[in-house]
C-alpha cells in the first residue's frame, strides 16, 4: 500500500494520555467505577431496588399477618421465627440482581466496549459484586428494621448477633456469585426470571424458612433437612435467640446449623466464584 | 490483466518482511480466524502507515468485523500475526488496548446513563485521572456537537447522536489508532457528512484510522488505501483512484421496451463505454461503464438518431456490486 505518512504522529507525552497504575490499585479503582455505573442505573430506574427493599417487607407482612395465624411454632411467636427465614430467602433471591444486569450487558454489547479498554478483566465482575453487596446490605438492614417494627427481637449478645449478620453477608456474597455465573449462562435477561421461578422459588420454600419442617410430608422433610436454606435459617434463629423448631430428621446440618451454615456458604463461594470467572473468560473470548 | 494476480493482497512496499516491520500504525501478516469449519478471515495482510486511513470495503459477512475484532484484541487470531501501535495483539493485548479506540457496529454506550457520565466513566476506565476524564468528556461533547444533549439519558438519543457519542467514547484516551466498524451505517446523509468531517480532522491530527464500510463512496472520501474483502479474503487493494480506474467510473443503464432492440442499443452505446457492455435479457437493460466526460444527453441523442425506442436511461455511481463484478470476474472489464 502506498504510505502517506506525512502527518505528524503524536509522540510527546500527552497530559491526558492513560497512565499505567499499579495492578491491584487499578483493579480496585476500575471496580469502583463499574460499581458506580450500577448505582447510577438505580438512580435512573429506582424500581431496580424494589427487590431488596419493598419485596422483603412485603414478605414479612404477608407471612407474619396472613399465613402467620395458621402456622404454629413451639416455644415462641411465628413473627419472631419468620425473620430468620425471610432474611435467608431474600438473600437467595439476591442472585437475580446480578444475573439480570450481566445478562443485559452481554446482550447489549456494552461488554465489548469494556473489553477494548485498558482495564483489568475481572474489574467488571468485581464492580457488579460490590454494587450488589451494597444492595444486600440495604436489604438486611431493612428486614431487621421491619422485624423490629413487627415484634421481632434478638435475645442474644452482640457477638451472636454479629455472627448472624456475618453469616448472612457471606451467604449473600455467595448468591451474588451464583447470580453472576447465571447471568453469563442464560441466553437473555428474560430467562433469568424463568429460572428464578422454577428453581429458586421451590428451593427456598422447601426449607424451614417459612414453616417448621415437621409440618411437611416425610420425603420432603429429608429434602428440607439437607437444604442449606434450612440450615441457614436455623443458624440465624439460634444466633438471634429466636424460636427454633424441632429437628425431625437427625442429620448433621440440622443438629449443628451454625457450623453447617458456615460450611455451606464457603462451599457455595468455592464453587460459584471460579465458575463465574471461568464462564466470564469463555463468554468474552472468541 | 485482471487475472488472479489482482487477488494477491500484499501490495505494500516492504510488507513482505517479518516482524521487524512492526510500526506505530497497523500491520497484519497472514491473519486468519476460523469459527468451527468456517474461515471468517483468511490470509489477511495489512500495512497501514501511522496517520493514514485504511478502508476495509465489503458486504455483510465479508469478514470485516472479524478482522477488526482481531486487531482490537477482542478476538484471538487462529493463525497469523498482527501488531497495532507497535505491539503484538496477542502477546501485548494490554499495551494495544491502551493505545486504541474502538467503535463496534452496535453502539456500545450505556442507554441508562446520560452522555456526560458515559464518557466520564469510560475515561476513568481508560485510566485517566478523575479531573482529566471530566475535562476530556466536556471537550469531546463540544467537539461532537453534543453539548445540548450532554445531560440527557442516552436512550433518548437519535441514531446519529448515539454514533457521535460512541465516537467520543473511543477518543477519550486520545488513541493513536482508531477502529470504526461501519461508522455511518444507518445514518442520514447529513449526519454522515458531519461524521466524515470529524474523522478527517482526527486523521489530520495524526490519528491512524481503520474503518469498515459497505459504501464505496465512504471509502473513496476517507481512505488513503482500500482493501476490498470478500468471503474473508482480501480480493483487491489499492488507493481509491487506482480502484476506480480498475472499475471504470460511473455506470449508464439503458432499458429498452423490446428484446429485439437490446443488441442494437448496445451497438449505439458501445462507443461511449470504457469497457465491455453487459446486456441483461431479463430486465432488457444495457449497462456500460463510462468516463466522467460522457454526458447522458449525448447517449440519449445517439439512441434517438438510431431510431431506438428507449424506456429508461440513467447514470449512477459504481456500487460495491460493480466493484465485485469487475474485480472478481477474471478477464472482466478493463
Amino acid at each position: 500500500m502506498t504510505a502517506i505518512a506525512t502527518a505528524p504522529h503524536p509522540t510527546s507525552p500527552d497530559p491526558t494520555a492513560p497512565v499505567a497504575a499499579r495492578p491491584t490499585r487499578a483493579l480496585l479503582a476500575d471496580s469502583l467505577v463499574f460499581a458506580r455505573r450500577n448505582v447510577e442505573h438505580i438512580r435512573q430506574i429506582p424500581e431496580k431496588l424494589l427487590d431488596v427493599t419493598v419485596q422483603p417487607i412485603m414478605f414479612v407482612l404477608l407471612f407474619g399477618f396472613v399465613f402467620g395465624g395458621a402456622i404454629a411454632v413451639d416455644g415462641g411467636s411465628y413473627r419472631e421465627y419468620l425473620i430468620g427465614g425471610i432474611l435467608v430467602q431474600s438473600l437467595a433471591f439476591g442472585m437475580f440482581g446480578p444475573a439480570m444486569a450481566i445478562a443485559s450487558d452481554l446482550q447489549e454489547g456494552v461488554i465489548d466496549r469494556f473489553r477494548s479498554l485498558p482495564t483489568a478483566r475481572s474489574a467488571y465482575l468485581l464492580g457488579h459484586f460490590l454494587a450488589e453487596l451494597a444492595a444486600i446490605s440495604l436489604a438486611i438492614t431493612i428486614l431487621l428494621l421491619t422485624g423490629l417494627a413487627t415484634g421481632w427481637r434478638a435475645h442474644t449478645d452482640i457477638w451472636h448477633i454479629g455472627e448472624a449478620i456475618a453469616l448472612l453477608a457471606l451467604f449473600g456474597a455467595g448468591m451474588i456469585w451464583v447470580g453472576t455465573w447465571l447471568g453469563m449462562v442464560v441466553r437473555s435477561p428474560d430467562a433469568v426470571q424463568g429460572i428464578g421461578f422454577v428453581l429458586v422459588f421451590p428451593i427456598t420454600f422447601i426449607s424451614s424458612a417459612f414453616v417448621p419442617i415437621e409440618s411437611m410430608p416425610g420425603a420432603l422433610q429429608w429434602v428440607a433437612s439437607f437444604n442449606p436454606v434450612s440450615a441457614l435459617a436455623a443458624a440465624v434463629r439460634e444466633l438471634f435467640g429466636n424460636p427454633v423448631t424441632p429437628v425431625t430428621k437427625d442429620v448433621w446440618p440440622m443438629l449443628h446449623p451454625v457450623a453447617a451454615s458456615w460450611m455451606y456458604c464457603v462451599l457455595i463461594l468455592a464453587v460459584a466464584v471460579p465458575a463465574a470467572l471461568h464462564r466470564h473468560r469463555v463468554r468474552t473470548t472468541d | 490483466m485482471y487475472d488472479t494476480a489482482v487477488r494477491h493482497t500484499n501490495t505494500a512496499p516492504g510488507a513482505v518482511g517479518g516482524r521487524d516491520g512492526a510500526h506505530a500504525g497497523v500491520r497484519a501478516d497472514g491473519l486468519g480466524k476460523r469459527f468451527d469449519d468456517l474461515w471468517a478471515v483468511r490470509a489477511l495482510d495489512l500495512d497501514v502507515a501511522p496517520g493514514t486511513v485504511l478502508g476495509l470495503l465489503g458486504h455483510n459477512g465479508a469478514g470485516k468485523t472479524t478482522a477488526i475484532r482481531m486487531l482490537t484484541t477482542l478476538s484471538r487470531p487462529t493463525e497469523g500475526r498482527a501488531s497495532v501501535a507497535g505491539f503484538d495483539v496477542v502477546t501485548h493485548g494490554a499495551d494495544v488496548r491502551r493505545r486504541i479506540g474502538v467503535a463496534s457496529q452496535q453502539t456500545t454506550v450505556d442507554p441508562l446513563l446520560d452522555a456526560r457520565l458515559n464518557l466520564e466513566l469510560i475515561g476513568r476506565l481508560s485510566q485517566l485521572p478523575r479531573a482529566a476524564a471530566r475535562r476530556r468528556a466536556a471537550e469531546l461533547l463540544t467537539r461532537l456537537d453534543l453539548d445540548d444533549a450532554a445531560d440527557r439519558l442516552v436512550k433518548t438519543f437519535s441514531g446519529g447522536m448515539r454514533r457521535r457519542l460512541d465516537l467520543a467514547a473511543c477518543l477519550l484516551a486520545t488513541p493513536s489508532v482508531l477502529f470504526l466498524d461501519e461508522p455511518t451505517t444507518g445514518l442520514d446523509p447529513r449526519s454522515r457528512e458531519d461524521l466524515w468531517t470529524v474523522l478527517r480532522d482526527l486523521v489530520d491530527g495524526g490519528t491512524t484510522l481503520i474503518l469498515t464500510t459497505q459504501y464505496l463512496e465512504e471509502a473513496d472520501r476517507l481512505a488513503d488505501d482500500i482493501v476490498v474483502m470478500d468471503h474473508g479474503r482480501s480480493v483487491a487493494t489499492g488507493t481509491p483512484s487506482e480502484l476506480k480506474r480498475r472499475i471504470g467510473g460511473d455506470r449508464i443503464e439503458v432499458t429498452v421496451p423490446e428484446h429485439t432492440e437490446l443488441v442494437a442499443a448496445g451497438a449505439v452505446i458501445s462507443p461511449f463505454a470504457t469497457g465491455e457492455l453487459s446486456l441483461d435479457g431479463d430486465s432488457l437493460t444495457v449497462t456500460a461503464s463510462v468516463g466522467a466526460d460522457v454526458r447522458i444527453v449525448d447517449v440519449v441523442r445517439a439512441l434517438d438518431d438510431a431510431g431506438i425506442d428507449v424506456r429508461d436511461v440513467n447514470r449512477r455511481q459504481a456500487t460495491l456490486d460493480d466493484v465485485f463484478l469487475t474485480l472478481t470476474t477474471p478477464g472482466g472489464r478493463p
